[in-house]
């Protein structure tokens, strides 16, 4: 009897565990919406989007270093790829309890200096980027809308080198998108690199 | 040699008011860096990376201090620091003489991330700090940050 008990517990236990694991999303998995508040007053959800082929998905912030080298990199790739249908959504998903420099007052004050034309929302619950399995401070997920919701194509870096724009050789984010709007299959789909660990 | 005494009397000297001056970084890209994550001594060696604009590697970094004093004999701690190119002179060197560090100070120069991240650890998506024990017949990787109590028992493991 007990060792039924045990065994009952044991499952419940199982059941209940949530099914999204730490890992965050894969290659293929459907991306989640969200109705975050952007920095000027609204709310952004991938659905606002209806004529959306897809969606770069960029976990940023005001104050990790990689993140600001990364900006006008992030910046460009919205002047390019917006009008291809394929928008920027910067996310911020640090806690400002313990970033203060990330407040919604910061990045309202960061996007007016550097001219940001994405939206730049906060995910003020951290309940967003747990689901996407960000970690980081820049963290990309290039989404292509389906029927079936929008669908993870790509997650990692922007590209090779963060230090010089001018010296990097394989734009990975670019290189999804652009095979993503030809209708061919994403070569590298995951890229890894030094960021800031995303402050809760 | 009196005259070499006086020059560099006046080396010295001249040195004083820029302390940045007397700290020598070693700098790497990554096949620089490998070597160390990779040494055959007889020693357990603790690999932590890290940087000065990350704050909770500074938070935990006295607690690597405080190893290396404790295991002197038994273990060397390596700190790799990532920070930028840019902030040595800025930022990393006047940290290690702020704080007066003692452990082994490495520095990471290597742009190109995405090709030696998955080398440290497959496990490891590039955020810091990360740290890495090893000696000839035991290797983990933590993604985490560390107490030092938490760190002592890791490193026990390793005896």
């Amino acid at each position: 009897m007990k060792t039924m008990l045990s065994l009952l517990v044991l499952l419940t236990t199982v059941a209940f565990t949530p099914i999204i694991s730490d890992n965050g999303y894969e290659i293929g998995d459907i991306a989640t919406d969200f109705k975050l508040k952007n920095i000027d007053g609204n709310t952004v959800s991938l659905s606002d989007y209806k004529d959306a082929k897809g969606f770069i998905v960029v976990f940023t912030c005001n104050t990790c270093p990689y993140a600001v080298a990364y900006e006008d990199r992030i910046e460009a790739l919205n002047k390019k790829y917006a009008k291809k249908g394929y928008p920027v959504i910067a996310i911020m998903p640090n806690n400002v309890r313990t970033k203060p420099g990330d407040s919604m007052e910061a990045m309202q004050q960061r996007a007016k200096e550097k001219g940001f034309t994405f939206p730049y929302v906060m995910d003020a619950n951290q309940s967003i980027y747990p689901q996407y399995g960000a970690t980081k401070t820049p963290h990309v997920y290039v989404l292509e809308s389906t029927a079936k919701g929008p669908v993870v194509q790509y997650i990692g870096a922007i590209d090779d080198n963060y230090k010089d724009a001018t010296l990097v050789k394989t734009k990975y984010v670019e290189n999804a998108v652009d095979a993503l709007l030809s209708g061919t299959p994403v070569k590298v789909t995951k890229t890894k690199a030094i960021g800031c660990s995303i402050k809760v | 040699m009196r005259y070499v005494l006086i020059i560099l009397f006046f080396l010295n000297f001249s040195c004083k008011p820029e302390n940045n001056k007397s700290i020598a970084l070693e700098i790497h890209d990554f096949s620089g860096i490998e070597p160390y994550l990779n040494l055959e001594g007889d020693k357990t060696y603790v690999v932590n990376f890290w940087a000065t604009w990350c704050a909770p590697c500074v938070k935990e970094l006295p607690h690597f201090e405080a190893l290396q004093e404790n295991y002197k004999e038994e273990i060397e701690v390596i700190l790799v620091s990532l920070d930028f190119p840019h902030q040595y002179e800025s930022k990393l060197k006047p940290f290690i003489q702020k704080y007066q560090l003692q452990s082994k100070i490495v520095v990471l120069d290597d742009p190109d991330m995405n090709s030696w991240i998955p080398k440290i650890d497959p496990q490891w998506d590039g955020a810091i700090p990360i740290t890495v024990i090893y000696n000839a017949s035991k290797r983990l990787f933590f993604n985490q940050t560390f107490s030092y109590k938490e760190l002592e028992t890791e490193l026990q493991t390793f005896f």
